[in-house]
Order: structure tokens, then C-alpha cells, then sequence
């Protein structure tokens, strides 16, 4: 697994992401987190896994870890005809602007995110918005669970086959559902 | 007005003596035909708006998103910007971003001026000084809103465009002067400096336009226009074809009236890549618009031209290795783009002819444009014999071969901006089956970084093109000729519903074609506003890949509406340097709708467009610093602009914070009471993630603080229906756009009542709104 950025131009200058080496590793990152918020992109729905969409995956994820969900684009509707309601559904950019003020106070309006995990959106996109917060939230710590290492993230998992992807997000969830610490 | 007056005498008897080699020269004599008064701010200078734009920025936070943590630009540098840490000059990363989003801005404006520049030179030198400008004969009396609203001049020859084109060129150097290392300190001020060389960008680009529209007989303001053919299959392909690529016509013009001249014309195809294609058939309708600048490589590597002629911009800069792969000679017309080739301006004609044709060169500099007319015109019917088509694109056979020696390494996708699965297609097409191969045809922007990076050096492009042919050559559409400027009439007749909100919107679809999954997206938006009779406007690029569809009936978008400006219509307005006529409409609704003064008053009429027109700029596939400059005039006319994915390479957006009431405070006109009126609009300049998100966003940034009740409503039930249909759920800040019970559309009053109820909503009043405290009460007097 490669920890070069997944689209080659999309290179950092002296901080790049730490990588996840294991989906274990992620999970005690989640549930160190006292306010941690998952923002899941418009791509989720094109990337098949196992013969299921990969937001099913999430879905699965996001019921085991009980963290919040921003549904960015046009994937509010994906989840909701899956059974799943969002804490929130916005444009990508408005929810990055707003996780990237330390004055705002989250969804729920009790505090800002000390986490935020973002899974499914165009690489590129992506990675702007993660050397955005890079730069302008150097206290947010971010977090990438695509297949894809973002090289602006704080963590991201290293580039990984769909297989891999598959099972980082299954482990994960298992472990979220097994509980503990 | 101003005009230059020469005068020269070589000699002359008078009762006083005798003058010899007199010259007398006048820059300047007043017309005081334009009676209209002197506005505060003409020829504005970089900071003479300011103010304004601080209100705008104030409104519409910058959020940025560095595309490099690095700066480069001296040798200082390089300096790691990241995260606080500052560059040796001093500057942080948030300074220096803006400090790029302006030098963009600039780089986009200088481009549109140096090509009006050029357009006007030209012009003036074949048609005089003293010809008049004439863009829609008694249909338009405002000639040239930006121009009169900007500088305070009131261009009415060609001899009056220099001084215009003046001005915005001072500006642009004052611009780049800011760049330098050691300048501006202020993002803020970047971001202004940046919005005011996108102002004088639209100025530029509106003198490019008239200039043209009237020294070369273009469609003068005429919603029917007459339509065009479009796309790759609508090529004679049995004829000699020359395919000119740019966007200055000058050189177009040269070929057609040579042909024409020598009776060639129906023996020859002249067709265009880009914005020349666009303004080519306004000067002559059997022109051929081929596509968008991502058709580039898929034409050439089909051998489909005979002879490619270069102006300037958004050409690719291995055109002249691709052509000289299929054996086309090349012509190169600008100073902009010379390609390396040797200046053949003074040379024999018919010796440039004789080598271009025997291939001894593969391409020249020519810098005059009926030279490049003849020899185009000439070589191309010596050529195309003995070419034969020549391909560079494999045979079904040959790709299946080189399919095979694909390692799966995955370089493709990963240089691929799209990231697009190209792997599997070429492990799919090794088998024999290049249905996945075809796939990407209707999606690939045709830039060939697949290939640069494949290290077994396989021609990916090529044989997408090759299993796309079928496809290729069925496009076979149509595209309504660029109309010019709107009306006069048209914009009475809009005027009122469109400022109290019953015509719900303008769309404007403008830009590139860098779109993230293909060209249909643009047809598709296009095509649903018109539906809802929105007003939609069109230009370059986005006018093209809206043409390229049908719907169930079988007609293009330009068959299926009408092609005014006006509720249901759909306008092309015509090329890159057209998009002024967009902006020219907003500010003619403020000026003859609304009465308000043109003439250097900038700030008011922005204040009336920001606050009253419900007009949206898209930019879909925007990948140019032109696009950006035009975005940045937009911006500072206070119109939302909305772009696509890769319109976040753009590296920052302006938004609002909707959920802040402070935000979105006016002052009420007619008491100066503070009022707030929400989000509209919500976001300045909005970056979106798919169409679907898209179409919702340009709704909801439709609705501005005047709208009338019976307009809100209007516009809320678009928006809601928009929300349902494409997010799939009710918009969850619908309260924010209700000010009265009566903004709420009837047949949603029960929805809308049970949301207003939780959100805790309360009546506020609708105000005649304005961000600046010296319009208050201004409407009594």
C-alpha cells in the first residue's frame, strides 16, 4: 500500500498525512474523539465493493460508531432511501468552512468537532479541503477513510485495493459494534 | 466621448505667410452628446471601490483551500507556507492564495484585453477610426452598458474604444504591479484587487465584442439568429477541411473571404475549435462549430484536418506535434502563439504554400491575416489529396493489441483529473470488448495525461477516440449563432418581473468544458430552468455542449426554445468575449427597467444588481484564468457565481453563513432601518459537487432581497421542488426565505406552516433594499 497521494499532482510541501495502518488504529482514533463528525461525498455511490455500494458501508459504519453524519451533494436522498437519516446534509464546502471556524459549534450547537472524517468525495476536491483545514484548523485533526491517501489529512489510510477498502471498513465496524474502549 | 483628430499640411498660402509641413494632432474633443451626468467613480482607480467590495467580503467569507503550501515566485523562496509559518517576504498562506486567486484574475482580464486590442487595432486599420459602432441598430440604445457604467464613456466609433481599452490596460498593469513580492500584505485587499480587475476584464471584453459584431457584420442583438451546424459529424469530410483553434476570428476572416473570393467556399470546409468556431459563424454561417477546446486531440488524431490554423488561447501546445504525426501543416497567426515556427509573414506567398504542401516545413508564423487566408485556403486543397485522412487512431485490430500491453499499473487513472477507471477499460478492451473504452469517450475531456504517465507509452487517448468513432461521427447537431448584446425592449419587457421575482431567475451557463462527467450535465441544467421559464443565457463552450444533445423529439435545446431574453428562452449570446453582453443585461435592467444613472456609477447600479436581479452565473466545466477574471467582474457586480468540482481548484469560495442573522442585514431605502432579509443570496461564489446539488444551489441563489411576495413564492416553490426532486428531501432552511405568510406557495402552505412553526419563524417586513446608507430615501426624492 502506497502512501503517495492517489492523484499524483496532489503533492504537500513539509506536512503530509500520518498513515492509518490499520483499520484498528482508526477506530481508536473515533472513539478517542470526544466530538467527531463524518463527512461523506458524492462518489460513495459509484464505488461497488462485494457486490454492495460503498455507502452501504458507511451506513453500516455510522450505525455502529453513532458519529454524525453530513451528507455533502445529493447523498442525503442516497441515505434516506437506505434507511438512514443524516444528522445533517450540506455542500461540501459550507460544512468544511464551518468545521474550519473554531468559533462554530458543531450540529447541535454544544461544541466544535475535534475530529472530522471525511470519506467519498471527488480526490481532488478532497484534497483541497483537506489542505484547507490543513492550514487555516491546525488544531482540527482530520481524518480520510477513503482507499485513496490524502496527503493534507492529518491520518489517511494509504492507497489500497477495493478489497482492502472493503474490509478497513468492515473491521472497523466490527469493532465499533464489539464496543470497549 | 473623445475622438482624435489629425491634421496635416504640407503647405498652404495664407495672407500671413506660407506654412509648410504643418501637423496638428488633438487627443481629445468633448462630445457632450452623452448628456447623461458624471457618476462618482469613472475610470475607477484599483481602489476607488474598495469600500464596496469590503461589503462583499465582509458578506462572503473567503474560504481557502491552498493548491500548494509553497510559495515560488522569487528567490527568496521557496518558502513552506503551511499551516502559520511565513514566507521570507513575510506573507502568509491566506495573503498568498488570494494573492494567486488575483494574479488569475489577471492573467484572464489581460488575456480578453490584449485580444480586444488586437480586435480593435485590427479593425481601426481596415475600417477606420471613424467607423460606427452598431451592435442592434434601433433595438439598442445603451451600446455598451459595462463601458458607460465603468470608464463614463460612451463609445460610438471604433476610434472611441482606444481610450476605453486604455483604461483597462493601466489597470491591469497596476494589478500586476501588486503581485510583485513585497506589495499588498491583505488578503482582503488581494481579494478586492481581484474583483477589480475582473470589472475592468468585462470592460475589455465588451470592447472586443462591439468592435467586432460591428466591423464584421455580425447578428446584431437578433434572438433568431440563425442556426448552425454542430459537432464532429456534421463535417463534409469528403472536402478539404481547415480547422482553425482559438478565439480571435481575425484569421478566420482571412481564410473565408479568400475563399469566397477565389469561389472555394463550397469546395472547402472551415470549421472551429473553441471560441473562433463560435465567432466564425457569426461572420459566416456555413462554418462549422466542431466542439469545445477538449475536442482538440480526438479531432486531429482522426485526421479530420487538412490544414489547423492558430490564434490564441486555450490552444494546446502540442498541436503542432499532433498535427505533424498526420502529416497537417500548421499555421500559426498570432504574436500570442508562434509555436517556434519561423516568421513567414514578408515571405512569398506561394513559396509558403509550396513548402507547407511538400512538407519541407511543418508549420509557419504567419502574422498577417489575409496572408494566412490565401495560404491556408490554397495549401489545404493541395494537402487534403495527398493526405487522405491520414489517422493517427488505431484499427479495431491494432487496439485490442496494444490493449494487451497494458500492465495495470494504474498510472492512467492516477494522472487522469477525472479519475476516471481507465484500467479496467483497457483490460476489457485486451479482450476484445471496448464497451467500457466507449464509456469514457462521452465523459473524457481529451487532455492526454493518461498517456504521459503510461510508462508502456500506449496512446490511451487514441483509443478511446477509436472506440468512441461511431459516436464521434454521429454528432451531428446544431447551435444557434452568438445574438450579440439583449435587447433594449427585451429588457423592458423582462424588466419588472424579473426584479419583482415572477420570472424566477437568469441562468447564466458559462465557460469551459472541464466538466466532471461530461458535457450532458450542461444541457441538462440548461434544459431544466428553461423548462421552468427561467431566463437562460448561454456562451462559448457551455453554448456548444448544450447544443450537442436532442430530446425525446429530436430537436437541440436551440430548436427546442426560443432564443430571446425572456422567460423560457435560451440565448447564445456568442463567444468568450460576449459574456459582457450577460453582464450588460443585468446592469441595462438597472439602467432602463430601473432608471438608474449608467455613467461611473458603479457602486449603485452593483447595490441594485446584488439586491434585485435574481441572476446566477454557472460555470461548470470553468478551467481558464479567463473564466476566473470573468467570475471575479461578476463577483463585484454582486452576482453569484456557481462552478463545478473543479472549480475548487479555483482555491477558494465566498460564502455566507446563513445561520447568521448579521449577515444578511440591509438597510431599508425608504426608512434607513436596519432589516434582515436572509441568504439571499446565500453564497457569492459557490463551489458544487454534482449536477444534482448543482441545480438546487442555482434556485435557492435566485432569490434576492426585493422579490415580491408573489416572486418569493415563486421562487420557493421551484426550490422546493428542485430539492425534492433532485436531494430527495424538503430544503431544511426554508425559513430563512419566508418573510411574510404570503411568500409561502399555496399549494405548500401546510409543509411550509408546520416547518415555520418549529423553526420558531417570525414575520418580518420585505424593504427596499440597499447596502449603502446614501441611497436612503434616495427613491422619494
Amino acid at each position: 500500500m502506497s502512501c503517495e497521494p492517489w492523484q499524483c499532482a496532489e503533492i504537500a510541501s513539509t506536512k503530509k498525512a500520518n498513515p492509518i495502518q490499520n483499520p484498528e488504529i482508526a477506530v481508536a482514533m473515533m472513539k478517542k474523539a470526544q466530538r467527531p463528525l463524518l463527512i461523506v461525498g458524492s462518489q460513495i455511490v459509484d464505488k461497488y465493493m462485494e457486490g454492495k455500494q460503498a455507502i452501504e458501508y458507511i451506513i453500516d459504519l455510522a450505525n455502529a460508531s453513532k458519529i454524525p453524519v453530513v451528507a455533502t451533494a445529493h447523498m442525503v436522498g442516497e441515505f434516506i432511501k437506505r434507511g438512514y437519516t443524516p444528522a445533517s446534509h450540506l455542500n461540501a464546502m459550507e460544512i468544511s468552512q464551518r468545521v474550519c471556524d473554531p468559533t462554530w459549534m458543531g450540529l447541535d450547537g454544544k461544541g466544535h468537532p475535534d475530529l472530522v472524517i471525511y470519506v467519498g468525495m471527488p480526490y481532488y476536491m478532497e484534497s483541497l479541503i483537506l489542505s484547507g483545514l490543513k492550514h487555516f484548523a491546525p488544531d482540527l485533526k482530520t481524518m480520510t477513510i477513503d482507499n485513496m491517501y490524502h496527503v493534507h489529512a492529518s491520518w489517511s489510510f494509504p492507497n489500497a485495493s477495493l478489497e482492502v477498502w472493503a474490509n478497513n471498513l468492515k473491521v472497523m465496524t466490527s469493532k465499533f459494534n464489539e464496543g470497549g474502549n | 466621448m473623445t475622438k482624435n483628430v489629425h491634421v496635416k499640411i504640407d503647405e498652404m498660402k495664407t495672407n500671413a505667410g506660407l506654412i509648410k509641413n504643418l501637423e496638428l494632432s488633438i487627443g481629445k474633443v468633448v462630445n457632450d452628446n452623452y448628456t447623461e451626468p458624471m457618476g462618482p467613480t469613472p475610470m475607477p482607480s484599483v481602489t476607488a471601490l474598495r469600500d464596496w467590495d469590503m461589503k462583499l467580503l465582509t458578506k462572503y467569507k473567503a474560504f481557502y483551500m491552498p493548491d500548494c503550501d509553497s510559495c515560488c515566485l522569487c528567490t527568496f523562496g521557496k518558502c513552506d507556507l503551511t499551516a502559520g509559518k511565513r514566507g521570507a517576504c513575510g506573507i502568509d498562506i491566506e495573503a498568498q492564495s488570494s494573492r494567486i486567486v488575483m494574479i488569475a484574475c489577471a492573467i484572464g482580464a489581460a488575456c480578453h484585453s490584449a485580444h480586444s486590442r488586437h480586435l480593435v487595432h485590427h479593425l481601426i486599420e481596415k475600417y477606420g477610426r471613424r467607423f460606427p459602432l452598431d451592435i442592434g441598430g434601433l433595438n439598442i440604445k445603451v451600446e455598451a452598458p459595462i463601458t458607460r457604467l465603468v470608464t463614463g464613456i460612451k463609445p460610438e466609433t471604433l476610434g472611441d474604444l482606444d481610450e476605453v481599452l486604455a483604461y483597462v490596460e493601466e489597470q491591469i498593469t497596476q494589478i500586476l504591479a501588486v503581485a510583485h513580492t513585497g506589495q499588498e500584505a491583505s488578503a482582503l485587499d488581494f481579494e478586492s484587487k481581484a474583483m477589480h480587475v475582473g470589472m475592468c476584464d468585462h470592460v475589455g471584453m465588451e470592447v472586443g465584442d462591439i468592435a467586432q459584431i460591428s466591423a464584421l457584420g455580425y447578428p446584431k442583438a437578433d434572438p433568431e439568429a440563425p442556426l448552425v451546424k454542430l459537432g464532429i459529424g456534421s463535417v463534409e469530410r469528403s472536402k478539404p477541411v481547415i480547422m482553425c483553434i482559438g478565439h480571435n476570428v481575425v484569421p478566420s476572416v482571412g481564410i473565408i473571404d479568400y475563399a469566397k473570393e477565389t469561389k472555394v467556399d463550397d469546395k472547402i470546409e472551415v470549421v472551429g475549435l473553441c471560441c473562433t468556431s463560435h465567432d466564425m459563424t457569426r461572420y459566416y454561417n456555413r462554418a462549422r462549430i466542431v466542439g469545445p477546446i477538449s475536442w482538440e486531440l480526438r479531432f486531429i488524431r482522426a485526421g479530420l484536418a487538412d490544414v489547423v490554423v492558430l490564434d490564441e488561447q486555450c490552444i494546446r501546445t502540442d498541436v503542432a506535434e499532433e498535427a505533424a504525426k498526420v502529416n497537417t501543416p500548421v499555421i500559426a497567426a498570432s504574436e500570442k502563439n508562434c509555436v517556434g515556427f519561423k516568421n513567414r509573414t514578408n515571405d512569398d506567398t506561394n513559396t509558403i504554400v509550396e513548402d507547407l504542401v511538400s512538407g519541407k516545413v511543418k508549420g509557419v508564423l504567419i502574422l498577417d491575416p489575409e496572408k494566412v487566408g490565401e495560404v491556408a485556403v490554397r495549401v489545404v486543397q493541395k494537402v487534403a489529396p495527398a493526405r487522405k485522412r491520414m489517422s493517427a487512431l488505431p484499427t479495431p485490430e491494432e487496439l485490442v493489441e496494444i490493449a494487451k500491453t497494458c500492465r495495470q499499473c494504474k498510472q492512467c487513472q492516477r494522472n487522469c483529473p477525472q479519475d476516471f477507471a481507465i484500467p479496467p477499460a483497457l483490460k476489457a478492451a485486451a479482450t476484445g470488448d471496448i464497451s467500457l473504452l466507449t464509456d469514457l469517450y462521452e465523459v473524457c475531456i481529451g487532455c492526454g495525461r493518461c498517456e504521459s504517465a503510461c510508462p508502456q507509452k500506449i496512446k490511451i487517448h487514441s483509443l478511446i477516440v477509436k472506440a468512441g468513432e461511431k459516436t464521434m461521427y454521429a454528432e451531428d447537431n446544431l447551435c444557434r449563432v452568438g445574438r450579440g448584446a439583449i435587447q433594449d425592449t427585451e429588457i423592458r419587457n423582462v424588466g419588472s418581473p424579473i426584479v419583482l421575482g415572477e420570472i424566477p431567475g437568469i441562468v447564466a451557463l458559462v465557460g469551459c468544458s472541464n466538466y466532471p462527467k461530461g458535457g450532458k450535465d450542461v444541457y441538462d441544467i440548461a434544459r431544466e430552468f428553461a423548462s421552468r421559464r427561467y431566463i437562460v443565457v448561454l456562451s462559448g463552450c457551455s453554448a456548444m455542449s448544450a447544443g450537442s444533445y436532442r430530446n425525446e423529439d429530436g430537436k437541440t435545446i436551440w430548436e427546442e426554445f426560443p432564443g430571446g431574453f425572456e422567460a423560457g428562452g435560451v440565448c447564445n449570446v456568442g463567444s468568450c468575449v460576449s459574456n459582457s453582453h450577460i453582464a450588460g443585461a443585468a446592469i441595462k435592467v438597472a439602467n432602463i427597467f430601473a432608471k438608474r444613472s449608467l455613467r461611473g456609477n458603479y457602486e449603485e447600479i452593483a447595490d441594485y444588481i446584488h439586491n434585485r436581479l435574481g441572476a446566477v452565473g454557472l460555470a461548470w466545466g470553468a478551467y481558464s484564468q479567463k473564466a476566473a477574471a470573468i467570475a471575479a467582474g461578476f463577483w463585484r457586480l454582486g452576482v453569484p457565481v456557481v462552478v463545478g468540482p473543479h472549480g475548487s481548484k479555483y482555491r477558494r469560495t465566498l460564502m455566507g453563513r446563513k445561520e447568521d442573522p448579521k449577515n444578511w442585514e440591509v438597510i431599508d431605502a425608504r426608512t434607513g432601518e436596519t432589516v434582515n432579509v436572509g441568504p439571499t443570496p446565500e453564497h457569492l461564489f459557490a463551489i458544487t459537487e454534482t449536477k444534482e446539488e448543482c441545480i438546487v444551489e442555482i434556485a435557492k441563489l435566485c432569490m434576492r432581497p426585493n422579490d415580491t411576495w408573489k416572486g418569493r413564492s415563486i421562487k420557493l416553490s421551484h426550490y422546493v421542488d428542485l430539492s425534492k426532486r433532485y436531494l430527495g428531501v424538503m430544503p431544511d432552511d426554508l425559513h430563512l426565505f419566508v418573510r411574510t405568510m404570503a411568500d409561502v406557495p399555496s399549494t405548500l402552505k401546510d409543509e411550509f406552516t408546520k416547518i415555520l412553526a418549529e423553526k420558531n419563524w417570525k414575520e418580518t417586513i420585505i424593504p427596499d433594499p440597499t447596502m449603502l446608507p446614501r441611497m436612503v430615501r434616495k427613491m422619494k426624492e
